[in-house]
């Protein structure tokens, strides 16, 4: 399959990137590369088998419902760029 | 030109979990920013969540309550979309095989009734908050809400004017709030309704094109909403235009709805199996389970509330609707057994001071057994009316025990019938003008002596027994 400049375009929306002619081109080249190989998986016969999202054949993993304590704030936030008032500051999102 | 509008609703609940869905951090609100955060719910790379099986359980009871299947092979799948206040940038939410399909809520609207089905409701979790901060015109993200449970209960598009979507909404408050799963704090958005609407003339059955309005969180408003988005419709119609299908913003403030930008709308959620969870097999006796525990619903109260105590229907309704007007009606029955009376002092006295002290009813707080001792107090001519409803008011404020209120404060019944005859004969011997007019037939000044011979008693007398008095003193004259 052929990534278009539209695709990337709009994946880019998507994904609120923006990304200059260069970027665009060599993203095109990976994704490219990467749906090129859904082909070969594509070729493997799988009639009559069932689609599956998991490796391993569990089922009903739980917790229960008890409070445990959560990380330090200063923890959560050490690695945000920026940060006010004990939150992560962003830019301007709209409502 | 007439028109019909079409409306489906999704609602939003938050779980009353004490955790959230993937891991052990507390759903409590309003705690300082980020601090119900851990490595899992703000996406830290590396993490796996873990599901809380009492969300499943919460689940399957919303379901039976709501007349749903129960899948009983479930995934998660992931809903994929950039924005801040989701740090792993998908959301974990059930598109292919959500937990209940194929339900439905009876609604009665001005005496008609209606079925509105449920299309299915599937679980997810909830996103963070985002604070706009003017000072640096920048946005702040509080992560606490961030992962918290919710159900989302989507509806088949069968409603036509405002008032069966506010009958809707407030049947299944009160389903959530009986079955114990939310509180439903709408103002604390525990409770939020998405509405899809549309319009098209009468002559046609072909549905028009629908707009979609987001996180209205206020019975009010979504009846504000409805009406202001139908009427935008039509004009847009007879003006000879075309109804976008976009998503629309209601600002309640200004009264009407704004178009969301399309390129921030872009609704292509790319959705996956999520394979972080396992999926979750419910089995037969799990659902057995439930409805075996499952506690009596709106409906079925109602019916009985009618049929075993004859009260009013508008009465039962009001009650009914809300699981804490419920606990105040039962709680304060257990004590008296006085079925008629606890609900006229709840839909008098209690509501009336719950609007003003402004207190919502799911706080109104007194010990409701009390409600039932004051009403046979009042039986028992302890206490009269009026003196009750400053006793019950006491209660409210500040839950005093009745009898000890009133033993203290000497409100008891004057029950000595010399004594009123006393107070009387006191109060007809000085007002000889008042005696005079009544013997020119004005009737009226016997309100005047009542009210005397009340003041003289401290207010404390039966006011029958006081009148009748009045009455045999008069005739003596
Ligand atoms: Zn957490």
């Amino acid at each position: 399959m052929k990534i278009t400049d539209e695709m990337i375009d709009y994946i880019g929306i998507l994904a609120r990137l923006q990304l200059d002619e260069s970027e665009k081109e060599s993203a095109k080249n990976e994704m490219e590369k990467i749906i090129n190989y859904m082909d070969v998986l594509n070729e493997v016969d799988t009639t009559g088998i069932e689609a599956m999202s998991h490796a391993f054949p569990v089922k009903n993993v739980f917790r229960e419902d008890e409070v445990r304590p959560s990380v330090d704030r200063e923890l959560i936030t050490l690695n945000a760029p920026k940060k006010k008032d004990g939150c992560f500051q962003v830019p301007k999102t709209v409502e | 030109m007439d028109y019909i509008t079409t409306m489906g609703l999704e609602v939003h609940t938050e779980l009353s979990t004490k955790t959230k869905i993937f891991c052990n951090c507390s759903t409590e609100f309003g705690g300082e920013p980020n601090t119900h955060v851990c490595e899992v719910c703000s996406g830290m790379p590396g993490t796996l969540p873990v599901l809380n099986r009492q969300v499943v359980e919460y689940a399957i009871r919303v379901g039976i309550a709501t007349n749903c299947e129960i899948t009983q092979y479930n995934k998660f799948d992931r809903k994929n979309y950039f924005y801040p206040d989701l740090p792993k940038a998908y959301q974990v939410s059930q598109l292919y095989l959500p937990i209940c399909r194929n339900g439905h809520i009876d609604i009665e609207v001005n005496g008609k009734k209606k079925a509105i089905r449920i299309h299915e409701i599937h679980m997810e979790e909830d996103a963070g908050k985002l604070i706009h901060d003017p000072w640096d015109d920048c946005t702040l993200v509080d992560y606490n809400r961030c992962g918290v449970p919710l159900l989302e209960i989507v509806s088949e598009p069968d409603f036509e004017t405002g008032e069966e979507v506010i009958a809707y909404l407030t049947k299944l408050k009160a389903i959530l709030q009986y079955t114990g799963v939310s509180d439903c704090k709408m103002e604390q958005g525990s409770l939020r309704a998405d509405v899809n609407l549309s319009v098209r003339p009468v002559t046609t059955d072909e549905l028009g094109t629908r707009t979609e309005m987001k996180n209205i969180n206020s019975f009010k408003a979504i009846a504000r909403a409805i009406e202001g988005e139908r009427k935008r419709q039509i004009e847009v119609i007879e003006e000879g235009g075309r109804v976008v299908q976009e998503t629309r913003r209601w600002d309640d403030n200004k009264g009407a709805s704004f178009a969301m930008r399309s390129k921030e709308n872009a609704q292509d959620y790319r959705y996956f199996p999520e394979p972080d969870l396992v999926p979750i097999e419910i089995s037969d006796e799990w659902i057995a389970r439930v409805k075996s525990e499952m506690p009596e619903l709106p409906d079925a109260k109602k019916a009985r509330y009618l049929a075993d105590y004859g009260l009013p229907e508008y009465d039962v309704d009001i009650i009914t609707g809300s699981k804490y007007l419920v606990e105040i009606f039962e709680q304060a029955l257990a004590a008296c057994n006085e079925p008629k009376e606890v609900s006229n002092w709840i839909m008098g006295e209690v509501l009336r001071l719950a609007t003003e002290t402004s207190t919502d009813v799911e706080d109104i707080s007194f010990d409701f057994a009390n409600l039932g001792k004051l009403i046979l107090l009042v039986k028992k001519n302890v206490v009269n009316r009026p003196t009750a409803k400053e006793v019950f008011e006491k209660m409210f404020r500040e839950n005093v025990e009745p009898e000890q209120y009133i033993k203290e404060n000497g409100l008891e019944m004057v029950q000595d019938d010399n004594l009123v005859r006393e107070v009387v004969v006191k109060v007809l011997a000085d007002n000889p003008k008042s005696i005079a007019e009544w013997k020119e037939g004005n009737e009226k000044v016997t309100r005047f002596l009542m009210g005397q011979c009340m003041k003289q008693l401290k207010g404390k007398a039966d006011p029958g027994t006081v009148n009748a008095v009045i009455a045999e003193e008069l005739a003596k004259l």
